[in-house]
């Protein structure tokens, strides 16, 4: 069993107020660097540490604290991005709904890095629950001292205020989600001024996921070499792994990054494996916007080496053959399901999220969401799996943030990988209006040329 | 619209989590709040009402009610069933959900029963996909959905209207 360093304690009685979590250990990361650490040491360690950001870019966030201007005599802010919205993903969720104090200590540790006196939680007003949850977290730090001026004597003062969304996948992106802070429409600002310079309310701003600045905890505590150990290569450390579709455990994983796919999916500890005794046909492994990859491409690799869950081996193969951890928002799909209807879903999703601001993703969502609810009733031509091709293409790159990627990405790998689906669908419209098209080819073992060497 | 005085302090509240000066960021939670207060949506009314409170004009807050889905810019049943509808939850059998509450109370998306007592809205990932299918109730989630707990449901939303 791999090593849990965020969810360990998530569900110990109690664990969700601060007297049990002081009790089993917490705020120690606090103490550790209030008293022992400059801002500047902190930011090392996280380096040390090999974190990426947890959000879905993997961008390391050492990196990127690194990069936050320091104008003397402006105000400095850290907003944790709460706004999960990329379908297939609610590790956030589960962290702040169970252990909602592990997000408020890595908070406070991260804002004394970066020298955020008020910092923010921007969740999504869906998680109307988790906001109350995270409020009565807040105020339970406040109460003990850990939050307020001069916190436990160091002369450093940092509030918390948790701020509601209103339901928009758009204010996920940093710039829209500070747009949206700000009280306004939640659209994309151009990049650049970057927010590290240029953020909320025009003061140098860092945006980091709430598994990112949990995760700083375990690395103020251990140290950033000792977290650097777990996992491997660039992929260091846990990652929550949300994993939903037609699996017989669908649920929040905490998982070190050394297990292969096929682990992760069949293993008791895991997955538990398709339901209903189904076949596997397909897998979306990072949240809906990543390449969604037939079963035989995504256990083994087009060089026939096992797919692990890391960031560079579901990479490998680049978009021709290989996904993305993105997320962590694990989608498994059975021989039952139609790849057209469920891409269709996804483009619908994202038609009805863009913000309207560019016009490649305000036409072009809308036009693919149209065409593959066509191919799914049966009323396809071959051209339009053509046109789908193409307006994909002049989506992507296109926009000033990347919905329109997110947008286009599901659409393209769904007709690189399942292209005789969308055929099947067009030549045999009453037959699939009845029936799925099955697992056909897309479980056998790939052929792999043999080395010439 | 006014707000009573206890009302008030909680805008007030709302507005100290920002800096001096910049009050519109309260502009969303209080949209949220008057909403709740104003029987689950936001008439013009309303929203000029918000935009007094913060300073701020009434097309500052226009253009953030329109944008954002989770703003009901016309009255609502009583009892809102909103089920996610997109691919992790289409998976799991959405649609039978979204047809099976046409079934038992003759509306589709988007409608209200004439009653009053019941809306129905599909909306896009709610961030639940393993619990699924599931819908929002409120503040609350409904995962694990079945045709019982529909049953349930509704039973439910006719005994709070009562």
């Amino acid at each position: 069993m791999g090593r849990k360093l965020l969810l360990e304690k998530a569900h110990v009685e109690g664990i969700r107020h601060y007297d049990v979590y002081r009790r089993e250990g917490g705020y120690r990361s606090v103490e550790k660097v209030l008293k022992t650490m400059s801002p500047e040491a902190v930011v090392e360690e996280v380096k040390k540490s090999g974190l990426r950001g947890r959000g879905g870019a993997g961008f390391p966030t050492g990196m990127k604290w690194s990069f936050l201007a320091k104008p003397e005599g402006v105000p400095r802010y850290l907003v944790v991005n709460a706004d999960e919205s990329e379908p297939g993903t609610f590790k956030d969720r589960y962290l702040m709904e169970f252990i909602p104090h592990l997000l408020i200590e890595g908070m406070i540790c991260a804002s004394y890095a970066l020298g955020s006196n008020r910092s923010y939680i921007y969740i999504r007003g869906e998680y109307w629950w988790v906001k109350e949850i995270l409020e009565v977290a807040v105020q339970e730090a406040r109460n003990a001292g850990f939050l307020g001026k001069n916190i436990l004597g160091s002369g450093f003062d940092c509030d918390i205020f948790v701020q509601p969304g209103a339901g928009a996948y758009i204010c996920g992106e940093e710039t829209a989600l500070i747009e949206s802070l700000e009280g306004k429409r939640g659209n994309p600002r151009i990049k650049p001024p970057f927010p590290a310079v240029k953020g909320l309310w025009g003061c140098p701003t860092v945006v980091n996921n709430v598994e990112s600045i949990a995760a700083v905890v375990p690395i103020v505590n251990e140290g950033g070499e000792e977290y650097a150990k777990l996992g491997t290569g660039k992929s260091t450390g846990t990652k929550l792994i949300s994993a939903c579709g037609n699996i017989n455990k669908p649920g929040v994983y905490e998982i070190e990054m050394n297990i292969s796919v096929e682990e992760f999916i069949y293993s008791d500890e895991y997955c538990g494996g398709i339901a209903n005794g189904k076949k596997l046909k397909a897998c979306i492994p990072g949240g809906s916007s990543v390449p969604i990859l037939p079963a035989n491409l995504l256990l083994k690799t087009a060089k026939g080496e096992t797919r692990m869950m890391t960031y560079e081996s579901l990479s490998d193969g680049g978009f021709a053959t290989g996904t993305m951890m993105g997320s962590g928002g694990f989608i498994v799909m059975d021989e039952d399901q139609c790849v057209v209807k469920h891409t269709y879903t996804l483009a619908r999703f994202y038609r009805h999220e863009s913000c309207g601001q560019c016009s490649p993703c305000r036409e072009g969502t809308g036009w693919m969401e149209k065409i593959l609810l066509k191919i799914d009733q049966g009323k396809g031509s071959m051209s339009d799996i053509d046109l789908l091709w193409d307006i994909q293409r002049k989506i992507e790159g296109n926009t000033i943030c990347p919905l329109g990627d997110a947008a286009a990405w599901p659409v393209a790998a769904a007709i690189r990988h399942f292209r005789d689906e969308f055929e099947w669908h067009v030549t045999n419209p009453s037959e699939a209006l009845v029936r799925n098209y099955g697992l056909a080819n897309y479980a056998k073992p790939l052929e792999i040329a043999a080395p010439t060497a | 619209m006014k707000f009573s005085e206890e009302q008030l302090k909680k805008v007030e509240e709302m507005i100290s989590h920002y800096p001096e000066g910049k009050q519109k960021s309260a502009l969303i939670p209080l949209l949220h709040y008057t909403q709740q207060q104003n029987g689950g949506w936001l008439s013009a009314e309303a929203m000029d009402y918000v935009a007094e409170l913060l300073k701020i004009t009434s097309i500052e807050v226009y253009e953030v009610a329109t944008f954002y889905s989770m703003y009901n810019l016309q009255p609502v049943g009583k009892t809102v069933f909103e089920v996610c509808q997109t691919g992790p939850c289409m998976l799991r059998g959405s649609d039978d959900i979204v047809a099976y509450i046409y079934e038992k109370l003759g509306i589709k998306p988007g409608q209200t029963t004439e009653d009053g007592l019941f809306t129905l809205k599909t909306v896009e990932c709610l961030g639940a996909c393993g619990y699924a299918p599931m819908m929002q109730l409120g503040p609350d989630y409904r995962e694990h959905l079945t045709k019982e707990k529909i049953d349930a449901l509704i039973a439910e939303g006719k005994a709070k209207a009562n």
